[in-house]
């Protein structure tokens, strides 16, 4: 089977990054491997954050902020090819600090932030009172908090089905169940060899998550990505009180409240662990004391593919020259940008100058 | 509409409210089913349209048993056994958490 690109990875890189290169007019294969992988965009929060990325990295910075810029449109222009509601908002979002140490540790680090863009990253630190004037119901405990405009939420289920359904609608091609086991290089032309036969084609994505390590190494790059599980709870589906995100907590269009925010290196392990669960209800109950009366129906362990600095890979493997690697852990967040400026300079064989300090040699220092 | 197909000899009564109105029932029984012998047969609003609901699979998994009891919203009576004074009423809608 021949295709101008193939995609490997059906998640939510791999989905926005098809979809967009589908748009470019390319012919485009997406390969998924199946529910035997890890399947990240099945577990996500569903934040479109801007004010905790790239502390430490402005280009990642600005790299998320364009991407939450382009959300509105984005969320409109997927509703109205496939019809699905991404119940994007964008109120702003909240962190919560729970001391005056935690205030003030804060305020440091978005100052940075601010300081590193140019004063294009928005934020306001908030008092108490401030930030009762927001939402209703914080525990004593609560001193304040960071707020930037910049910052909403969607649902990523939502907004992984509508990925998919409009790269269909556009005339993408999907094979499931695709599990890749060789790739090699010769005259311009990968050529996979797949659980579903062999395909080929001059340009190749490799955005398969936590499978992204293998793929890469056949054309040559470390890919340093490992799993970090993050675990979240649910509550049943509750009358609205909550109109903004917080980092910890959001309600959802439906009503249901998400808690989470953990990070464990477990390896491939997916599970869930009550004294994790135990310690995101804790906090989360500190912020809201009155989510005590909020039945827990559900909760779930999903692996972020991170890597060791936690900002995501954008490479161009050296064997061939036709081949990209994308691997992040905000997929939701930078869908939009993936969808359009990095699925235009995929189509036009580069990858984005504003990226190119997010390439895998920053961790190959010799 | 509905009768017990075992003998009520044997039993120890109990007794529980329904939206202030005391109903009898046997130990063992549960909510839902107390209700159903008791004639009640919706016990919930749905959330979107607002429509009456009652007690249907009686096994743990429709959730359209729904009521709230002694103050907790969205509890499955078929789940729950009756105790002696509870306070049951309709769960009306979702539930709601007040700050």
């Amino acid at each position: 089977m021949n295709a101008d690109v193939i995609v490997i990875g059906g998640g939510m890189v791999g989905s926005a990054l098809a979809f967009g290169l589908r748009g470019q007019g390319l012919d485009t294969l997406m390969l998924d491997e199946g529910d035997v992988a890890f399947r990240a965009a099945r577990g996500n929060f569903g934040l479109v954050w801007v004010q905790s990325k790239g502390f430490d990295c402005p280009e990642y910075a600005a790299w998320t902020r364009r991407s939450a810029d382009l959300w509105p449109d984005f969320s409109s222009e997927m509703t109205e090819l496939t019809g699905v509601e991404l119940q994007h908002q964008r109120p702003g979002g909240l962190h919560v600090c729970l001391s005056d140490g935690e205030f003030a540790a804060r305020a440091a680090q978005m100052s940075r932030l601010h300081n590193h863009s140019g004063g294009e990253f928005r934020y306001e630190m908030l008092d108490r009172t401030a930030l009762d004037g927001m939402a209703k119901g914080f525990g004593p405990e609560v001193v304040g908090g960071s707020y930037s405009p910049l910052d909403g939420h969607a649902n990523p289920l939502y907004l992984l089905r509508a990925l998919q359904a409009g790269y269909k609608a556009c005339g993408g091609r999907k094979i499931l169940d695709a599990h890749v086991s060789r790739i090699t290089w010769r005259r311009g032309v990968y050529r996979l060899q797949t659980a579903r036969g062999d395909m080929e084609a001059p340009k190749l994505v490799i955005a398969a998550g936590l499978g992204t390590k293998p793929l890469a190494a056949m054309l040559g790059l470390d890919t340093p990505i490992n799993p970090l599980r993050g675990q979240i709870l649910v509550t049943e589906r509750c009358a609205p009180f909550l109109d903004l995100p917080l980092t910890l907590i959001r309600q959802t269009g439906e009503g249901s409240v998400l808690m989470g925010d953990s990070h464990e290196e477990v390896g491939f392990d997916d599970g869930t662990r009550w004294e994790v669960l135990a310690g995101i209800v804790a906090r989360a109950r500190r912020i809201f004391p009155f989510l005590d009366s909020a039945r827990i129906v559900r909760s779930w362990g999903a692996l972020r593919p991170y890597s060791p600095d936690g900002l995501p890979i954008y490479d161009r493997p050296p064997e061939g020259d036709g081949a990209f690697v994308a691997s992040v852990h905000s997929g939701v967040t930078l869908a939009a940008i993936h969808a359009s400026a990095m699925a235009e300079a995929i189509a036009d064989g580069r990858l984005p100058d504003e990226v190119s300090v997010l390439k895998a040699e920053r961790f190959h220092v010799h | 509409m509905f009768t017990e197909i075992t003998a009520a000899d044997n039993s120890t009564n109990l007794a529980f409210t329904f939206e202030g109105r005391m109903i009898e029932a046997r130990v063992g029984m549960t909510v839902a089913a107390a209700l159903l012998a008791a004639g009640e047969v919706a016990t919930r609003e749905t959330p979107i349209s607002g429509n009456p609901r009652g007690a249907y699979c009686l096994m743990g998994v429709c959730f359209e048993c729904l009521v709230m009891i002694d103050g907790i919203a969205n509890q499955q009576g078929c789940m729950v056994l009756v105790r002696d004074g509870m306070n049951v009423s309709r769960q009306l809608g979702v539930a709601v958490v007040s700050p």
